[in-house]
């Protein structure tokens, strides 16, 4: 194993820090499109806005912990601690996405439904979701060999990540206090443009933030190898 | 690791995955509905009296009966088929109008009233803009005016 880069904790490449720049200044203009365009909802009036930071929320909750299925499988398979790596920055990314869905759901439906909280299927599921998965970040934490810490860590990713479809699925699947998924024909037009603006902003976003979590992770872990090396006394770097 | 611990280590997470599944969402089909229809409470006979269960619905349009003094609120919730009269304290929250899907926690008495602790409005996955004239907050405080004694 080689030690980390000279720039291991510089800022990012030039062409990185243009993606970040430029995926912030999209997010910007999507949520000001969006709250400048969209009328005020017949029902709930200008909660509505809330649309378009809670939805993009689930949605890349989703596609992260998605990746961390596929990481923990292709790591398992391949015994490639990258994948584990990646698993883990995705892990970290979709945990923080998942845990404002959570609030920004709450915030809705105080004015909305009535109350904070109900228990069920979708809230109960969603909130099970968020716990695996900060379990899964808590084992990292205490697993010392990084071997032992990536393959427990990617059952737990795995185990976590059947929930996904499941959370998906249970407005349809079961009763709930929760509306299902909004579709073309429920979404009047001057709304979706902003929706699917917004969760094109919020995809990017969190390519960028996994991206950043995992070159991060990378270093980490090459210190972690040096460290090892000198404590065995066998590193002569 | 070998192939037999890999292949190992695979069938025990397959194991923990199902017995996760099962675990968490195992029969959740059959006990954990989180509410009732009208028809369905009604259909329960004995066993639906004072027991606490949620109850969802329709708000019968016309049945809303908002006393503001007393802050007292009655209206029934109907599934198209059956209906059940609510009884309920407090101002009920913004979106509560005729025709609004709701769900109310509580009981059925056996006097055919369900007493509400807890009323929620549930909203659909409908949206749009008011129609021309349609003023959506003053909808909700004339009902609430209208039927006020």
């Amino acid at each position: 194993m080689s030690p980390a880069p000279a720039n291991a904790f510089g800022p990012p490449k030039p062409l990185h820090a243009a993606f970040g720049w430029i995926t912030l200044l999209f997010f910007v203009f999507t949520q000001a499109y969006a709250v400048a365009t969209s009328p005020a909802d017949a029902l709930m009036g200008h909660l509505q806005k809330i649309m378009y930071v809670h939805v993009p929320s689930a949605w890349v909750e989703f596609a992260a912990f998605g990746v961390v299925l596929l990481s923990s499988l292709y790591f398992l398979w391949k015994e490639d601690e990258r994948a584990d790596l990646l698993a883990a920055a995705s892990a970290e990314v979709g945990s923080v996405f998942c845990g404002l869905t959570l609030v920004q759901g709450m915030i809705w439906g105080r004015p909305t439904w009535g109350v904070w909280w109900t228990w069920d299927a979708r809230l109960t599921s969603t909130l099970v979701l968020f716990l695996i998965f900060v379990g899964y970040l808590a084992l990292r934490s205490f697993v010392e060999d990084p071997h032992r810490r990536g393959q427990w860590s990617a059952a737990v990713g795995i185990i976590g990540a059947i929930n996904v479809p499941i959370v998906w699925m249970s407005v349809k699947w079961w009763r709930t206090m929760h509306q299902i998924q909004s579709n073309p024909r429920s979404l009047s037009p001057e709304y979706l443009r902003g929706l699917l603006l917004n969760l094109a902003a919020f995809t990017l976003i969190t390519a960028w933030f996994i991206w950043r979590r995992y070159e991060a992770a990378r270093y980490e872990r090459a210190a972690e190898h040096v460290s090892q090396a000198a404590a065995l006394g066998g590193y002569d770097g | 690791m070998n192939k037999k611990t890999k292949w190992g280590a695979l069938a025990a997470v397959g194991v923990l995955v199902i017995a996760f599944g099962w675990l968490i969402y195992g029969g959740l089909d059959s006990n954990v509905v989180y509410f009732l229809t009208p028809k369905e409470l009604a259909a329960k006979g004995e066993k639906g009296f004072d027991v606490p269960v949620r109850l969802g619905g329709q708000v019968k349009p016309g049945s809303v009966k908002w006393d503001e003094k007393a802050l007292d609120l009655s209206f029934a919730v109907t599934d198209g088929t059956g209906e059940i009269a609510v009884h309920s304290h407090g101002a009920p929250p913004q979106m509560f109008k005729d025709g609004q899907g709701v769900v109310v926690e509580g009981r059925y008495g056996r006097d055919l009233v369900f007493q509400s602790t807890s009323l929620m409005v549930k909203h659909s996955n409908e949206y749009k803009a008011p129609a021309k004239g349609e003023r959506p907050a003053e909808m909700y405080k004339s009902l609430m005016k209208s039927q006020g004694t």
